[in-house]
């Protein structure tokens, strides 16, 4: 639940101004951006995500380092299951090959 | 410490350490308040300890969310979802949290309808798939987790579903801080403010403790860098005379927080008068509930709550571990009775909490090193 998980915004969804989809370690999930909407994220932005919601516009190099972060405290893998479970929808087709594998 | 080889900076870190050192006055003893649990977390972890000074200490404040609901909460909440037949949905971590009758996971095993979700959001998906069963989401959380149970609840009207509720045991921050310094056993030189918290909150609502109080604070990131340099940071402002609110973690916490995000949590929540918080005992102003426009959506409105009370056995001493009073290992049942995989007092209960912390790291390690010097002196 205090996991800040850093997440690349990939797509925003057409007439849902408040939903976006975004990629974690290849995991792709729709969270809700409703909390930035003074500064709505655009593509290829990244945010930090808490409980399914992007609280922090953040920039790539900080969301590098809250990956790292992450490992350090051994906290990746309970990350990605969180980030796994966000169930906005039935997104498991989604996954990539690659996040599958690592 | 441990972990540095893995750290980015290990230079760096050395310097902050050094620095530390120089700027410690020797005959001082210093005591830092650390909030935020991830802080009380990262802080274990990476033997933070090993680096400093003796005479810089750290206590371990109230910023773990799931141990400081009282235990008569959880029972609650559970005892609606089974009396009303409704789903009882939840992050996680609450589901081994032990409850009178044992924990959520142990419920659903007796049949209550239980199910974990990872964002409020995913528990109005739930109601949203599901129309003829009642959905209740248990809110836990800071400011760092308010505000999208907040968002959700307005989604839920706005969308007018009503087969969705929240039982809501957000907490505020600062009200706990302020229960902190009001104790009269407590001393305390400086505080590493949280980091997620004032993403949201900022830092403006931490002046009161540099200018009333006259006590620095930092808000800090959660890397050991980021720790030791707030260090550095509030031993600064101790050495120059000064109590102000700094922001170490400047690339994530906006000074002003998150203007959307505290007006979506003003829209749907007001203050309760008073809130127990486990550990600490009731504490005026320092919790939230749905305002009446939401009552629909209010738990606590729509079904009957039991309202049950359960004091922590008086042989727990986690009031005093909170306050700094005592170390995790100088509770009487620290280690014996009280463990993580049967915790008796709250701060036993969730990783982020300083007993459970302190007894993955310190005591798991002294314990190996005990063993490892029998072995080598046989």
């Amino acid at each position: 639940m205090c996991l800040a998980i850093p997440g690349k915004i990939v797509d925003l969804i057409p007439g849902q101004l408040h939903l976006g989809t975004v990629e974690v370690t290849g995991v792709r999930r729709r969270v809700d951006l409703g909390l930035l909407q003074d500064d709505l994220p655009k593509i290829g932005d990244w945010v930090l995500i808490h409980v399914g919601f992007a609280m922090t516009k953040i920039s790539e190099q900080d969301a590098m380092e809250q990956m790292d972060l992450l490992r350090m405290l051994g906290e990746t893998e309970q990350a990605i299951e969180e980030v796994r479970g966000y169930g906005l929808e039935d997104s498991e087709e989604h996954d990539s090959a690659g996040a599958r594998a690592g | 410490m441990r972990y540095v080889d893995e750290f980015r900076d290990p230079e760096l870190i050395t310097k902050a350490a050094e620095e530390i050192r120089r700027l410690a006055d020797a005959g001082k003893h210093y005591r830092i308040m650390e909030v935020c649990g991830g802080h009380t977390h990262a802080i274990y972890r990476f033997g933070l300890k090993d680096v400093l000074p003796s005479n810089i200490e750290l206590i371990h404040g109230p910023g773990c969310p799931v141990c400081v609901l009282p235990m008569g909460r959880i029972d609650d909440g559970l005892a609606v979802a089974k009396q009303a037949d409704i789903v009882f949905a939840a992050f996680g971590d609450m589901m081994r949290v032990p409850g009178t009758h044992g924990s959520p996971f142990e419920h659903k095993a007796r049949g209550t309808d239980v199910r974990i979700v990872y964002s409020p959001a995913d528990a109005l998906q739930l109601a949203r798939k599901n129309p003829n069963r009642h959905v209740m989401f248990f809110a836990i959380g800071f400011e760092t987790t308010a505000p999208s149970t907040a968002l959700t609840i307005m989604r839920a009207k706005d969308e007018g579903i009503q087969n969705f509720s929240v039982f809501c045991n957000h907490v505020t921050i600062i009200p706990a801080i302020r229960a902190i310094l009001d104790s009269p056993d407590m001393r305390l030189d400086a505080f590493i403010g949280p980091g997620h918290v004032s993403t949201v909150i900022g830092c403006r609502p931490y002046e009161w403790i540099a200018n009333t109080e006259h006590l620095p604070i930092v808000t800090s990131g959660f890397e050991p860098l980021d720790l030791l340099q707030s260090i550095v940071m509030i031993l600064r402002q101790l050495g120059d005379g000064e109590a102000r609110v700094e922001n170490q973690y400047k690339r994530v916490v906006p000074w002003e927080g998150n203007r959307a995000a505290l007006k979506v949590m003003n829209e749907v929540f007001q203050l309760r008068p008073y809130f127990e918080w486990r550990g600490l005992g009731f504490i005026s102003q320092s919790a939230l509930k749905l305002r009446d426009e939401y009552a629909l959506w209010d738990a606590e409105q729509r079904f009957t709550i039991p309202n049950t009370r359960v004091t922590d056995p008086k042989s727990a001493q986690c009031g005093e571990v909170l306050k700094g009073v005592l170390k995790p290992a100088q509770c009487k049942l620290f280690g014996k009775e009280c463990t993580p995989e049967h915790p008796i007092g709250a701060l036993m209960v969730s990783s982020e909490g300083s007993c459970a912390a302190y007894y993955n790291y310190e005591h798991r390690k002294t314990a190996a090193a005990m063993v490892t010097g029998i072995a080598s002196v046989a």
